[in-house]
């Protein structure tokens, strides 16, 4: 029997180390890697409150599927503007690519 | 402390080093890597939480597609021989700041809050359930998702190739 | 019921232990008289050439991409399998719209000659 506390602990660890990675890497794929773990953690807070909270609803379980939806789509079109910025510019660090800086 | 929980921490524990030799690791390769280690690890947090289909989801997309996305976007990319550069930007010490001073915030609510109903309840039934709710209230949802994948496709596409000439 | 996960764990632990402890046995038994050529790469068999960190074309990403998006697909089209002896033709039609707007997707690639191997 696993409290859900733990749950919810492993993913506000895991969201944080996310966030430290988008907000301190100077990779664009790196950045793109941290959002991918934030969402991940934010799907094992679905799946945990739907196996205690909400019990007899799949709807945690839907949730996730359509986050992982999301997540793939969005992991998809990251990619391609960073090969793009890649093509055109030569670099995938962020702090090279300031086209729209004054 | 029970055997479950043992698989917890051990679990739980693969993921967190696994996130953060993600954000640490120097070569983008190798912080790729540690990314699907913590992506597995999660796929074993959602059988513990008998959750089976999810955890076959995520090794099939997460482990199996998008990683693989990322490691050819890593292939794609990397930089020239020789050039190699910081792995963190100038911020650092402040992005590590708001992301300790959030989990502490998180830590202290989490653990404070009395959830409703907060005991664990035996798995309902399988995927069957799960298609019955995609076909039934979801179906919207369902047929948009479809669309956006689309639209993420052929944007993707587009962006992607190379012009021709 | 996670009982049953018990000798999925058990696989793991085999599965880690067995090439760790080939390994080990390998390097402890295993005499040591390195020549440049036992020491070289593997490649085929041939002799290696360049780089190991070559750079990938961007074909390789757009099949990538095309592989995920279906990839997400199954994971929709699984669960509607798993209930189809519950559901009616309604759910059917549903299926096959989600099916249908992808194969949009899908028809857009093959004509703009993006699954060609160029």
């Amino acid at each position: 029997m696993i409290p859900l506390t733990w749950y919810l602990v492993l993913s506000a660890v895991l969201f944080c180390i996310g966030l430290y990675g988008v907000l301190a890497r100077r990779n664009a794929i790196a950045i793109l890697m941290g959002a991918e773990l934030m969402l991940n953690s934010a799907n094992i807070n679905l799946a945990a409150f739907e196996r205690y909270v909400a019990a007899g609803s799949v709807a945690g379980q839907v949730f996730v599927i359509f986050n992982i939806a999301v997540a793939a789509a969005e992991a998809a079109v990251g990619l391609a503007l960073i090969l793009a910025i890649y093509r055109s510019r030569d670099t995938v660090s962020v702090e090279e690519v300031d086209l729209l800086k004054g | 402390m029970s055997l479950t929980q043992a698989v917890f921490i051990l679990l739980g524990g693969m993921a967190v080093l696994g996130a953060l030799g993600m954000v640490t690791l120097r070569n983008l390769f190798h912080s790729a890597l540690a990314m699907i280690l913590a992506l597995f690890s999660i796929a074993g947090i959602y059988v513990l939480l008998e959750a089976e289909f999810l955890a076959v989801v995520q090794v099939l997309v997460y482990v199996g597609a998008i990683a693989m996305l990322i490691l050819f976007g890593i292939m794609l990319t990397r930089d020239i021989v020789g050039r190699a550069s910081a792995v963190r930007n100038r911020q650092w010490p402040l992005a590590l700041a708001v992301s300790a001073g959030l989990l502490a915030v998180l830590a202290v609510a989490l653990v404070r809050a009395a959830w409703p109903l907060a005991t664990y309840a035996p798995a309902q039934g399988g995927v069957a359930d799960l298609g019955l709710a995609l076909m039934g209230p979801y179906a919207l949802p369902f047929e948009v998702a479809s669309v956006l994948l689309l639209v993420a496709m052929v944007g993707a596409l587009i962006i992607a190739r190379e012009a021709r000439e | 019921m996670l009982n049953h996960y018990a000798f999925v764990g058990l696989f793991g632990v085999v599965a880690i232990l067995f090439p760790v402890a080939a390994l080990v046995v390998g390097a402890l038994a295993g005499p040591r008289r390195p020549t440049p050529a036992k020491r070289a790469r593997y490649e085929c068999g041939l002799v290696s050439q360049g780089e190991s960190w070559v750079q990938l074309r961007v074909q390789y990403y757009i099949y990538a991409l095309l592989f995920l998006v279906f990839d997400v697909e199954t994971v929709f089209l699984y669960p509607w399998a798993a209930a189809y002896g519950q559901l009616g033709l309604f759910a059917l039609v549903e299926a096959v719209i989600f099916l249908g707007i992808l194969v949009v997707g899908l028809a857009y690639a093959w004509t703009h000659g993006d699954l060609q191997w160029r």
